[in-house]
């Protein structure tokens, strides 16, 4: 129903011309640009910003933090990015992340179960919510962004339920690892997160998935026709937005040692669809860009970093975050980028 | 005759206090509408309201409106039809509460207010029984101040902008270390009143402030944000407790463990246990004393030397 009538769409799509020319095209300059804009800044605020040293045998400092705390937010953003290039969206990640925190956190607690499967039930978890998700939105074709609706509201219950409202802490050698611990000195949590990421990438960018994602966001009923499973690749995008979102739970449940189910992912559903934004994609689905949203995860975190650091009193920090984020989007819109090409044309002349 | 109401009461409560008078004060029924039991801390309210009326013989009629103030105002309403002695009040939202109020006052029954206030006439109620956030925040200072002799450099987390516990806290301590010349706020976020809200923040605070050596303790808003910190100062290679000294409020029991095990240094309990200021209050009222509008039910700063064997107390139950 609301993917019939789009073919003004496609347009946008011959925009990329596939994996390759997606990143030598000019799309990428925006979100790198504010980017590297955003951590200059954050050096000139802040001039301990860049120092990195090396504290108990691992790095330390303002970049690693960004990258550190970007993790689990990046996970989230890589999954709704791939949702959003089915043109649906999922607001339900949040809550993922905190059922998936609360199963750990409760079987840690009460039994005494290997690491190994504690972390493969988390998984089912948000493997369960994606289906769910998916169902819904394929199958019995609801709105996504109330389909997801749906478990973002009940899903935080149902964590509440899990943990009964209370925070669920734990204690363990492996799980400590994962939420702060380091190998070679690299954060446990960046190095997962870049592991997931680049199997993602792979999956996508190197066989013909990500391109039928697209198809589908694109026109599903046009690549139904086409012979593509248009059904099965939206259910397999929430299953994947499910999964990372649980990976991302994991890690935010280690990183404090307990599952907080009031807490842990709130409104983290706005920053990854933020990131995926500013990472070039279009709400319209039909196209997304896994690398630049990782881009505009590190550009969000990077601002908040940077907000702490520059001893901003707290009632200004979310007014400074959004008047950024829109100056990293005006840059990007096209319309904008025009009216600045036609103002700098006039004034070269004279 | 008035001398002689006055010595029976004398003689009633002293009966009270050898614990002889259960049978006398079984004529004293209380409602008790609740929120809900959204949090841990409201869990132990509910509890301790429920033991404290136990404890005096008090027959409580509880209801638990599910965060609801419909449910709330129906409570209050079954409680007037049954022609209770007294309604315990701890209202969901601030307003919308005259009319209900006003129906009390009319059949002659005392609303206490418990742990949170309304927007109406104060003459509809007959008090407020709840902490004082800017007392909370001036005990922490006071702690503070006298445990550094006055010379120490902070950071303040925050709880969340523009909740009342957040701007009370933070002014309570302001207002005791402007006494001091040597202590100074070196820095204050919002934490949200997060665990990971106070972690982020903090290691932001630690880069910020040369890894943290020029910090000298910490005051969080929450005890919450104060375990966040905890671990952001031990993965900088800190040891919180000593090398940062940590205090804050709520008094919820992973704080104890905390404290015990030597990583946090102080905190102060928002007190949950409203029963007994509340059962008085009504008592007095029926007594025909004078009440005041507030009475400030204010929880005690705890210190790692008890803590263990209060951890002990509160994660059993």
């Amino acid at each position: 129903m609301t993917t019939l009538q789009d073919t003004k769409k496609s347009p946008q799509n011959g925009g990329r011309k596939g994996p390759a020319g997606g990143l030598l095209s000019r799309q990428w300059l925006g979100p790198v640009i504010a980017l590297v804009l955003v951590i200059v800044a954050n050096g000139l605020i802040s001039p301990s910003f860049f120092n990195i040293k090396v504290v108990d045998g691992h790095l330390y400092g303002s970049l690693v933090d960004i990258i550190h705390r970007g993790a689990s937010t990046a996970l989230v953003a890589v999954g709704m990015a791939i949702v959003i290039g089915t043109r649906g969206i999922d607001l339900s990640v949040g809550s993922v992340i905190a059922i998936s925190g609360a199963v750990m956190a409760v079987l840690i607690r009460d039994t005494s179960l290997s690491p190994f499967i504690v972390i493969l039930a988390a998984l089912g978890a948000g493997l369960l919510c994606g289906l769910w998700n998916g169902i819904l939105v394929a199958y019995l074709d609801i709105q996504p962004i109330i389909a997801t609706l749906i478990l973002m509201v009940a899903g935080r219950g149902i964590a509440q339920m899990i943990t009964d409202g209370q925070i669920v802490t734990f204690h363990g050698a492996f799980f400590e690892a994962i939420g702060s611990g380091y190998l070679l000195g690299i954060p446990w949590r960046v190095i997962i997160a870049a592991i997931v990421i680049a199997g993602l990438w792979a999956i996508m960018r190197k066989t013909a998935l990500g391109l039928f994602v697209e198809a589908v966001g694109g026109n599903a009923r046009a690549s139904r026709l086409a012979g593509i499973d248009a059904r099965g690749i939206k259910v397999l995008a929430y299953v994947i937005s499910g999964l990372c979102s649980a990976v991302a739970g994991i890690i935010i449940a280690a990183d404090i040692r307990g599952a907080d189910a009031n807490n842990a992912g709130l409104w983290l559903e706005l920053d990854a669809i933020l990131a995926v934004v500013v990472g070039g994609a279009s709400l319209m689905g039909g196209r997304f860009y896994l690398a630049l949203t990782v881009v505009g995860v590190l550009i969000i975190q990077a601002l908040g970093t940077g907000i702490l650091l520059s001893g901003l009193p707290s009632q200004y920090t979310l007014i400074v975050k959004a008047a950024v984020v829109m100056v990293v989007l005006l840059v990007q819109a096209p319309r904008a980028r025009q009216m600045m090409g036609r103002f700098w044309r006039r004034r070269d002349p004279q | 005759m008035k001398r002689l109401k006055k010595l029976a009461f004398a003689g009633a409560t002293m009966c009270i206090g050898m614990g002889l008078s259960v049978a006398a004060q079984a004529e004293m029924i209380i409602g008790f509408s609740q929120i809900g039991s959204e949090s841990g801390w409201r869990t132990s309210e509910t509890a301790s309201i429920k033991a404290e009326a136990e404890k005096r013989g008090i027959d409580l009629k509880f209801s638990d409106a599910q965060q609801k103030q419909e449910n709330q105002i129906k409570a209050v309403r079954s409680f007037i039809a049954q022609g209770v002695d007294g309604i315990l009040l701890a209202p969901v939202v601030e307003t919308g509460w005259d009319q209900v109020l006003k129906e009390a006052k009319d059949a002659g029954i005392p609303v206490v207010l418990v742990d949170r206030g309304v927007a109406a006439d104060k003459s509809l109620y007959l008090t407020k029984v709840a902490s004082d956030f800017v007392q909370e925040g001036a005990l922490a200072a006071s702690w503070l101040a006298a445990k550094t002799n006055g010379v120490c450099d902070l950071v303040e987390l925050q709880g969340t902008v523009g909740s009342s516990a957040a701007n009370d806290r933070k002014a309570g301590f302001q207002a005791i270390i402007d006494n001091f010349p040597n202590m100074k706020i070196l820095r204050s976020q919002s934490g949200d009143f997060t665990r990971s809200g106070g972690k982020e923040v903090m290691e932001s605070f630690l880069k910020a402030e040369n890894g943290g050596k020029g910090i000298c303790a910490v005051y969080a808003h929450n005890d919450d944000m104060a375990l966040g910190a905890v671990q952001a100062i031990k993965e900088a290679g800190l040891e919180p407790g000593k090398d940062l000294l940590i205090v804050s409020i709520d008094g919820v029991p992973d704080i104890f463990k905390a404290m015990a095990d030597g990583e946090t240094n102080a905190s102060i309990e928002l007190n949950p246990h409203l029963g007994a200021p509340a059962f008085d209050a009504i008592k007095a009222s029926m007594d025909g004393k004078d009440v005041p509008k507030w009475i400030k039910a204010n929880g005690p700063l705890y210190l790692p030397d008890t803590a263990a064997e209060e951890y002990k107390k509160r994660s059993g139950s």
